[in-house]
């Protein structure tokens, strides 16, 4: 028996690559395809963030950030209105949304189901595809004609109509992986409802609540459309005295108005104001990164 | 159902199902159930998938209740309440009456709250790291936690987890524990570990286990139903309890033909 089986010569055949093989030649092709695809895409971002750096980081000093704007033809000033009524904007929409979103996401994934929800789903997409300047427009009527002044009240109502549907959806998506075992127990051990939601699931859930926020935050900072119609712009600071019931300055604004003027010195200032805004963006994502690095689901 | 009546009649039922009918929709998953449970001892429930025994079980604790097309019909009785009146609040039954699933479930909160969380939300007012101690001991978990309480509840095993779950239930101090196939994610020492806890916990709780694990239901339990699946004449298959009875009769002399099947293994 031994010896018949040894006498059979069994050929194992070659295990080594053969590249003429058709099919691995394909697959090599198509991987060198999507290679090459890949760097494509990523081009543009290396090129605006390199453009950006090199045009933005030699009008950037520390005056830029607590100047105002400066008149046409004179050197140095800065940004530091815009900068501030970025952030006082952004923080008044994130007031309004943040506390609305995430209570909507939670009457989303725990108490509704059904046709209701999916309707205030479906709203919530199509609010998020409304152009920002059609938010601007209704924010222009809802509030700067009702009070008769562009104020930084109606650009932070105008953010926070951007910031609402992504907040809602990434809040219910960040509900939705917290797992139901984990609902049950809570309500196992006599637990309701609202006890469940408010000291089991949302705490689990924060981290991936936080990126969506802070996306949120980015979305709002950078944009220009819905501030053109709300705050409009100012060469001065924001006025608290008059309760900023004032136009009012924004980075984005900022980069819009003085990109189109023939003045070399605002132009410059338009681009370390760019500059800076990109930086904001990219600051939050690392945020929201490093949060949802402390996700438990 | 019960047939050794004498030995059942000596223990004070904590539980009783008169009746039960269980649909989800229009669809009868279990029916025609009467059942009495026994204080201070291990009930097992065994059957085939698909026959209700944890649908039943969830009905004693009204988890069921998170099911929208759940329903129910009939009585269950809590030491002679009905917790299916309409003034029943199910936060007070599930205090009273405790669950361990089938995966360990932690909250993903230090060990220390996992047990301090029910205490909380149900007016707790005393000694937390008494209770916590006291819990995990009762869990056999204390000596393996001891040093760690900080640390998140889902960083321990398995095995750990699940008695963690088990030391959240004792904490509140519960009359009865269910418990639904606890053991289905655990390795053999972990299954071991908890089924000598079960031995311990049955002198101060009622516990009713859920276990496709016969030798299982054999080594802790002191009473045993057999749960079996009937197909109907609309084709709709059909829970219903064939037989509950001491563990040693349902094991070596039932009285069904179809028990004395499943427990030597030839269907199930």
């Amino acid at each position: 028996m031994t010896s018949e089986f040894i006498s059979e010569q069994f050929d194992p055949g070659s295990l080594k690559k053969n590249t003429k093989d058709p099919r691995t030649l394909f697959g090599l092709i198509m991987s060198g395809i999507a290679g090459t695809f890949m760097v494509m895409a990523i081009i543009p971002l290396i090129i605006i963030l390199l453009y950006l750096l090199i045009q933005g980081i030699s009008s950037i000093s520390p005056s830029v950030f607590i100047e105002l704007p400066p008149p046409p033809m004179v050197e140095g000033g800065g940004f530091g209105n815009a900068l501030l009524g970025t952030v006082i904007m952004v923080s008044i929409g994130a007031l309004i949304s943040v506390p609305i979103g995430i209570l909507a996401a939670i009457f989303l994934s725990e108490y509704s189901g059904g046709q209701i929800a999916n309707w205030i789903r479906f709203a919530t997409n199509v609010l998020s595809g409304v152009p920002s300047i059609i938010i601007g427009v209704f924010a222009f009527g809802a509030i700067v004609l009702t009070f008769k002044t562009y104020s930084a009240w109606a650009g932070g109502f105008a953010l926070s109509i951007l910031m609402l549907p992504i907040i809602i959806r990434t809040t219910e998506e960040a509900l939705k992986l917290v797992p139901q075992e984990v609902r049950q127990a809570s309500v196992g051990i006599g637990a309701n409802d609202f006890q469940t939601v408010l000291f089991v699931v949302m705490p689990a859930a924060i981290p991936a609540i936080l990126t969506g926020v802070t996306l949120a935050i980015a979305r709002a900072a950078g944009d220009t459309a819905a501030l053109l119609f709300t705050a409009l712009f100012t060469q001065f600071w924001p006025n608290w005295e008059n309760k900023l019931a004032e136009p009012t300055a924004s980075l984005a604004v900022l980069v819009y108005n003085f990109a189109i003027v023939p003045f070399k010195n605002q132009q410059a200032l338009a681009w370390a104001a760019a500059f800076i805004l990109v930086l904001l963006v990219l600051l939050t994502s690392i945020i929201s990164r490093l949060a949802t690095s402390k996700r438990q689901f | 159902m019960l047939s050794s009546e004498d030995t059942i009649n000596q223990t004070q039922a904590v539980l009783n199902a008169e009746n039960v009918d269980i649909y989800y929709g229009d669809f009868l998953a279990l029916k025609g159930i009467y059942m009495e449970i026994p204080k201070n001892k291990v009930t097992a429930f065994i059957g085939p998938s698909g026959c209700g025994k944890s649908t039943l079980l969830r009905c004693y604790n009204r988890l069921n209740d998170l099911i929208p097309v759940f329903k129910l019909n009939g009585k269950i009785t809590y030491h002679g309440q009905n917790l299916y009146d309409q003034d029943v609040d199910p936060v007070q039954v599930r205090r009273r009456i405790g669950m361990v699933f089938q995966k360990p479930n932690p909250f993903p909160k230090s060990i220390y709250e996992n047990i301090t969380f029910g205490a909380k939300i149900n007016g707790f007012k005393g000694d937390f790291d008494q209770l916590v101690e006291e819990s995990l001991r009762g869990a056999a978990l204390w000596e393996e936690v001891k040093d760690k309480l900080k640390q998140n509840g889902m960083s321990i095993s398995g095995g750990q987890q699940q008695r963690l779950c088990i030391a959240r239930t004792i904490a509140l101090k519960p009359d009865v524990i269910l418990m639904d196939e606890p053991c289905a994610a655990l390795d053999p020492i972990s299954t071991l570990k908890v089924e000598e806890l079960i031995h311990q916990l049955k002198e101060e709780y009622t516990i009713i286990i859920v276990t496709h694990n016969m030798q299982q239901a054999a080594r802790v339990a002191d009473y045993t139903g057999f749960f079996n699946v009937r197909v109907t004449e609309e084709g709709k298959r059909q829970g219903y309890l064939a037989e509950h009875d001491l563990t040693e009769v349902i094991f070596q002399n039932p009285k069904e033909e179809a028990t004395k099947q499943y427990v030597s293994g030839r269907f199930g």
